[in-house]
């Protein structure tokens, strides 16, 4: 929709204004870009001041005042419950990070980790050796991502919809394989590991698993061409697959990866709290998205990145454990995820809104007879598209 | 895009005689395939239990389907100009639960009183989402994922652990979803006459029209002259109104309201419009359809127990549903993509 570089073209208007010089010398003043216009960051500056980075300094200055503030905070036992707590979010949004910078979304993750906690349960009661148990139950996972992946890359249907479909789908399937029941029964070594701490630190074992899923998908998005890629899909289709990038194929394998991970959090979910449900990470899927987008990624693609979502997930996480120190109800809470997410798509908004207005005055002032009417609507169009 | 239902039928047909031409326009109106699942699901399901048919069977047919086909409407038109509102379960839950809290506080409140304040709930609800979605300018289902969360955080930190059940609310108001007319709950006929209003204005007035052009492209549409951000506010507040109404209705119809009420029932809406034709990137699509996508969801959970399914296969026959109301609209888009390019192809 909006290449940044559409911008630079539409100030400088060559044809109309080459044919008014020869008539009026005054109006080839607009052409030249103004000297205290903005260039863009560049080197350090644009990783210090980008929207990851303000991100996580929102979180470290989050995490230092819970500390000074909140008695309790600042312990072990905190940031145990805290990363416990987090990680189901934590492992979904990386694939979704991916998937969203395509401009797709995908809505049935949670019940993919359902459907997966379903599988461990009844095949577990069954009596199979829980190594196989955990193949097949991640197996699943997989195969539910490629049938999303199959309707949306390969069948070309809109994402949003096919996945407000599978999400009834693979719940009701989590319903069918384990009906009311609850299998709780798991072996007791296995659900310790889960909730088990590196040493004294108080960081949960699994955690390592995690930060193996992350770095892997940042290495696959910020370090690879298939990742380079994502955004230019997320921009515009057309032009990626002009420029040689296979559309359809990439977006299948994301899918396949958002199934996956899915998969892996149903297990985690399962072993974590020792019970396969059918009911189990529901609704989680609007959790994820809304950790995502306040990290940063633009629900219509091409921007985002990884660390600014670890950051964003951290800090609903932190902000929703210390207000749960702090004795306020839980289900108020959800208040706060759903403020932050609002003002973290129009804070960016109103800010351009801001610098158009003062962009606008400036021109006004450099260039009088140029009138403020005519320089506003030259940047209009710009703006209205990106909406 | 795909057509939309009332869009006359293709240059082609104009040298085909009239009577092919209005069966085709039949065979490519978006509610057939929703219709056709409609009559054969209460068909068989009829056969096998002849019961399912009974005066008592339909008025819970009816009763089950009411506050979801008028949340439907609702989102149709949201969905029709490409937006869409999460928040209607949590507005749904607000108002249900400001009812119970009305009748209560209130006593001997009039019921007509309680209804408009419902529904003007559900208008400033809406008129947040559209005004954040309109001057901001950011996408719907950022800002409505967003106050979906807070209108339940809201509804959360109002109720606590509190509820209200029936006896707290007057018989009159009650009976409003068991008393029968022609065999029709009274909250039926009202969801019935809310979606004959919605929809004679989205096929017959100006600026009905207006949210399928916007939906089928909005920047088309913003230069042709339509007032986008305003007929798009409009949806929203109209989607608040609707969706104040089924709280209303909710409290009448059910035995508690608290703090949950209502919650979760977004994507069950949404489903309900794309089952009933309503194409997901809007443009497309008919208020009647979505109703008769609430209606086939809902009834399908009473059909399978008519007919002895397990009650755990529901959910997933659901899902089966919506991935077929999709597969249809999709197969149904590229013959008319094919067809306008022969026709095309013919007028040069």
């Amino acid at each position: 929709m909006s290449e940044p570089g559409s911008s630079t073209t539409r100030s400088s208007p060559v044809t109309p204004a080459d044919k008014i010089s020869s008539l009026d010398t005054r109006l080839i003043d607009t052409t030249k870009t103004l000297p205290t216009e903005p260039k863009g960051r560049t080197g350090a500056a644009r990783i210090l001041l980008g929207r990851d980075a303000i991100m996580i300094y929102l979180l470290l200055a989050f995490v230092l005042y819970a500390s000074i503030a909140i008695p309790r905070f600042a312990s072990p036992v905190t940031v145990g419950f805290l990363l416990l707590d987090v990680i189901p979010v934590l492992l979904i949004a990386m694939p979704m990070t991916l998937v969203i910078i395509t401009g797709e979304i995908d809505l049935s993750v949670a019940s993919i980790a359902g459907l997966t906690s379903a599988l461990m349960g009844v095949l577990w009661e069954s009596g199979l050796d829980i190594g196989v148990v955990l193949a097949i139950s991640l197996f699943a996972g997989v195969v539910a991502g490629a049938f999303n992946g199959f309707l949306i890359a390969v069948a070309g249907l809109p994402s949003l919809a096919v996945t407000i479909g599978t999400l009834a789908l693979y719940r009701g399937l989590a319903l069918v394989v384990i009906g009311d029941n609850a299998v709780a029964n798991f072996p007791p070594g296995l659900t310790a590991f889960f909730t088990s701490k590196i040493g004294a630190t108080g960081i949960p074992t699994v955690m390592i698993g995690v930060v193996v899923v992350a770095l892997f998908f940042g290495v696959l998005l910020h370090l690879t061409p298939f990742g380079r890629g994502l955004y230019a899909i997320g921009f515009s289709k057309e032009a990626a697959t002009f420029v040689g990038i296979r559309v359809s194929r990439a977006k299948f394998w994301l899918y396949v990866g958002t199934g996956s991970v899915s998969a892996l959090a149903g297990i985690y979910w399962t072993l974590r709290y020792s019970s396969a449900r059918s009911d189990n990470a529901s609704g989680l899927e609007l959790t994820v998205i809304a950790a995502v987008l306040l990290g940063g990624v633009s629900i219509f693609g091409g921007t985002g990145s990884i660390p600014g979502v670890i950051a964003g997930v951290l800090l609903i996480g932190t902000i929703n454990f210390s207000l749960r120190l702090e004795r306020i109800s839980d289900v108020v809470l959800i208040m706060v995820t759903g403020s932050l997410l609002i003002a973290s798509v129009v804070a960016p908004s109103v800010f351009e809104a801001l610098q158009r207005w003062r962009h606008g005055r400036r021109m006004h002032k450099t260039l009088p007879q140029v009138p403020a009417s005519g320089a506003t609507s030259a940047t209009a169009p710009g703006v209205q598209e990106r909406k | 895009m795909t057509t939309a239902p009332t869009r006359p039928p293709g240059t082609a047909e104009h040298t085909v005689s009239a009577v092919p031409s209005r069966l085709g326009a039949l065979l490519r109106l978006r509610e057939l395939p929703v219709t056709v699942a409609l009559i054969a699901l209460v068909t068989i399901t009829t056969v096998v239990n002849p019961l399912f048919l009974s005066p008592q069977g339909v008025k819970d047919l009816l009763l089950n389907a009411t506050i979801v086909i008028i949340l439907a409407a609702g989102q149709a038109l949201v969905i029709i100009t490409r937006n869409v509102d999460l928040s209607v379960g949590s507005v749904l839950g607000l108002v249900a639960f400001g009812t119970g809290t009305l009748f209560v506080t209130v006593p001997g409140i009039p019921i007509v009183v309680v209804f408009l304040v419902g529904m003007l709930l559900g208008a400033l609800l809406g008129a947040i989402n559209g005004l954040l979605v309109t001057v901001a300018k950011v996408p719907a289902l950022v800002i409505t994922l967003g106050t979906l969360y807070i209108y339940r955080g809201l509804n959360n930190a109002w109720a606590g652990g509190t509820q209200y059940f029936a006896g707290d609310r007057p018989d009159a108001f009650g009976a409003l979803s068991v008393d029968t007319v022609l065999g029709f709950p009274l909250i039926t006929l009202i969801a019935i006459v809310v979606v004959v209003i919605v929809a004679v204005y989205l096929a017959g007035t100006r600026a009905g029209r207006d949210l399928y052009a916007i939906g089928s492209d909005p920047d088309a549409a913003k230069l042709f002259g339509i007032p986008v951000s305003r007929r798009v506010f409009l949806a929203f507040l109209t989607n608040g109104v609707l969706a104040g109404l089924a709280g209303v209705l909710y409290a009448s119809r059910f035995n508690s309201v608290g703090a949950t009420t209502g919650s979760g029932l977004e994507l069950a809406v949404v489903a309900a419009a794309v089952v009933g034709g309503v194409a997901i990137f809007g443009g497309s699509g008919s208020v009647v359809g979505a109703a008769m996508g609430a209606l086939l969801l809902t009834t399908i959970t009473s059909a399978l127990t008519a007919l002895r399914v397990d009650k755990f296969w529901q959910e997933a026959i659901v899902g089966v549903l919506i991935l077929s109301a999709i597969i249809i609209d999709r197969i149904a888009s590229v013959r008319t993509a094919r067809k306008l390019r022969i026709s095309e192809a013919r007028n040069v």
